[in-house]
């Protein structure tokens, strides 16, 4: 019994799946669930729970979305909640917005954050600064979604990371969650938050399953907007990333945990807010600290949060320069070998690691 | 006689003598050219449209042939290259829409200039691209077109300016419509009409699908895309309508794609399988040349199956260097960033990874 409660107080996400079997009769058996049906649950409930909610974009509907997120919604809800819209992303989104701004709360899809470009003006200057500008009168509870980032052999113009651009944005809120539990609770904090929230989403991340703690299987799951997670505590350095990145950053603590480097992984679940207490904390513990993004290094979300560190208390704890790992500085290439060496790999995580370290 | 002389022509050509049954065969008295009715185009603001006959010579129909079959092939090398996941990302392909882009080559002169979207292979092709540089491309080898960095959607040549992969903007087309016909530019706009967008058909995006009256101020065509004469006369009556300083003209090009939108689409769930098969076996392109040229004796079937031999010997060679062609140098990640540049540094995934980039 004494071992079993021991078992007991480990964080839910160590518990193996036998003892939870055990334990919580209910639960499906360890749920594993997939980054894109986490959304998707997100979605389906969070469209059940307020009829205002609805989604439109392109192939949303009756293709089952493009990479079939929204698979079954528009089957379920039919044609006033799940919007097929023709190829016109300024055009939709300022739809969506008017939509919003008159009461409604949409989410908008675009195909991938690349697209949304083109309606760039609408996310920036119609939904971000309209509650600024109107001086509190006019608020405007919109989602943006959609893939973000880097994909397999998709090249220049398909592969590009929005976070730093949407994060420069004061009225936005950004969020860019990295497993089915952050996907989840983000997507149905976006969708009730009454402020404009880019969801930044990741196509390599939405085949991938995690292990669905119990708590996320319920429909009031939310996670907040702003607040960072430790996925990994350690003591030698703190490894900040956002999105898929975060694996990566795990996979390179446990090869370096074999040689007795403990990293602290910090996953920022939002870009905007940025929870930079979270990070300070870590810092002032391990001293060292270490950014990981798909996206381009010059203005980028690590050299926000370098930043951010020299201005705060931290700065002071810090033992060596904070080391930024970052997409390569070029047009994503299509060739295999180059795109390879265009984002961040573990060997490049734990390089900039043993750097920091002074290894 | 006629029996003899093809069997004699049989013989030979097995023993690859070209020279000596091409001679066998042209001695058979083939027409010089023949006449051919070709559909009324359906006219907008124009008091008159292209001739409703046309004279093809058989040195030019031989050549339109070949090119189709080219097309065709080279697109269905890439289905199966991509399937063995030789190619990556995305792969859009045109076979069903060879007399559009062989047409329109055949209308104009090499020193107009093209644009279009990701659809491009075969435009690429009839602007003077080899298939061995448009397949290694896809692959992504050094030996491609673009250096193996633009892969599908970012094929560049003399007075072509690709590819490109980022459309929609009904918006922008206005904008370009409204400009066009202000300044009088010798703009031809065309669409490919081959009535689904992705995954959703014409009737579900378009107020209004007759695409040739949508430049509104804008005379259009629209023109049957299946049959390369009726494509081949349009684009010489739109081109010669701008050329005499009338400024833009519009035409629709009514086509089809037997391939889904892309590679990962089979192309089956927005329409179905016997509408496909209803167009390969009444409108396919090719098919339609071959039986005008066979039945008005500009060719004989067994030239053309010649033909036939020879374009798919020309594909397995292109497709053997594009397999076998080594990737980009990672030397070359930096480069052509900028144009007329001194060279300089580019970051790689963190700051002691350094890549040259020259111009």
């Amino acid at each position: 019994m004494a071992a079993v409660s021991g078992l007991m107080r480990r964080p839910l996400e160590q518990v193996s799946g036998l003892l939870r079997r055990r334990f919580h009769r209910t639960a499906s058996a360890a749920l594993q669930v997939t980054v894109r049906e986490a959304i998707n649950q997100g979605m389906d409930e969070e469209l059940e729970r307020d009829e205002k909610v609805f989604l439109l974009g392109e192939e949303v509907a009756q293709y089952d979305g493009a990479y079939k997120v929204s698979r079954g919604l528009w089957k379920k809800y039919g044609d006033k909640r799940i919007i097929d819209t023709p190829i016109s992303e300024m055009g939709f989104a300022g739809i969506a917005v008017g939509a919003a701004m008159a009461g409604l709360r949409p989410i908008c899809e675009f195909m991938t954050f690349n697209f949304s470009m083109q309606a760039i003006d609408q996310v920036i200057n119609s939904a971000a600064k309209t509650y600024y500008m109107s001086g509190g009168h006019q608020p405007v509870p919109i989602v943006f979604r959609g893939p973000n980032g880097a994909s397999a052999g998709v090249a220049a113009q398909h592969s590009q990371c929005f976070a730093a651009w949407y994060g420069h944005c004061p009225g936005l809120k950004v969020v860019s969650p990295w497993n089915s539990e952050d996907a989840k609770g983000l997507i149905k904090s976006a969708i009730r938050d009454d402020n404009p929230v880019v969801v930044l989403e990741n196509e390599l991340m939405y085949g991938v399953p995690f292990e669905f703690p119990s708590e996320a299987q319920s429909k009031d799951f939310l996670i907040p907007i702003g607040k960072a997670k430790i996925e990994r505590q350690g003591t030698h350095i703190t490894v900040v990333a956002h999105s898929r990145p975060v694996g990566h950053c795990l996979e390179a603590a446990t090869v370096l945990s074999k040689e007795g480097i403990e990293c602290e992984v910090i996953n920022m679940r939002s870009i905007r807010p940025m929870d930079i207490e979270t990070i300070e904390a870590s810092v002032m513990k391990t001293n060292h600290l270490i950014t990981v993004e798909g996206g381009w290094p010059q203005f980028g979300v690590g050299a926000e949060v370098c930043a951010r560190i020299m201005e705060g208390p931290a700065f002071n704890f810090l033992d060596a320069p904070a080391v930024r790992v970052t997409g390569a500085d070029v047009p994503m290439p299509y060739a295999k070998i180059l795109e390879d060496n265009s984002i961040p790999q573990v060997k490049d995580i734990i390089f900039a690691i043993k750097k920091t370290l002074n290894i | 006689m006629r029996k003899m002389l093809a069997a004699v022509s049989r013989v030979l050509s097995g023993v690859a003598q070209k020279p000596a049954s091409r001679v066998l065969v042209a001695s058979r008295n083939f027409a010089n050219d023949a006449t051919f009715e070709i559909k009324k185009c359906d006219l907008h603001r124009l008091e008159e449209g292209p001739p409703v006959t046309t004279v093809l010579t058989r040195e030019d129909g031989l050549r339109y042939y070949r090119m189709m079959q080219t097309v065709r092939r080279m697109e269905l090398k890439a289905d199966q290259l991509y399937k063995q996941k030789i190619i990556r990302g995305f792969c859009h392909l045109c076979d069903g829409q060879e007399a559009c882009c062989v047409g329109l080559e055949a209308g104009i002169n090499p020193t107009d200039h093209l644009i279009t979207a990701y659809r491009a292979h075969g435009f690429t092709f009839t602007r003077g691209l080899s298939v061995r540089e448009i397949l290694a491309e896809l692959t992504g080898r050094r030996g491609g077109c673009a250096k193996g960095k633009g892969g599908s959607m970012h094929m560049y040549a003399k007075n072509f300016y690709g590819g490109n992969g980022i459309v929609g903007a009904q918006g922008q087309i206005f904008e370009a419509y409204n400009m066009a016909a202000l300044w009088k530019l010798p703009c031809v706009f065309i669409c490919e009409n081959n009535r689904y967008g992705m995954g959703t058909s014409v009737e579900r995006a378009a107020a209004s699908t007759d695409y040739y009256k949508r430049g509104d101020f804008i005379p259009g065509l629209r023109v049957d895309g299946m049959d390369i004469l009726c494509v081949r006369e349009a684009t010489r009556f739109a081109a010669a309508y701008c050329r005499s300083g009338k400024g833009p003209i519009l035409m629709e090009l009514q086509t089809y794609r037997y391939h889904g939108h892309s590679m990962s689409d089979p192309g089956v769930s927005y329409r179905t399988r016997e509408e496909i098969q209803e167009v390969r076996s009444k409108s396919d392109p090719i098919m339609l040349l071959k039986d005008r040229m066979v039945n008005s004796n500009l060719a004989s079937v067994e030239e053309l199956k010649e033909i036939d031999v020879e374009v798919r010997k020309e594909i397995e060679d292109a497709a053997q260097f594009a397999t076998a062609d080594p990737e980009p140098p990672l030397e070359e990640l930096g480069y052509h960033i900028y144009s007329s540049d001194p060279p300089f540094e580019v970051r790689g995934a963190n700051q002691w990874i350094k890549f040259k980039s020259i111009s």
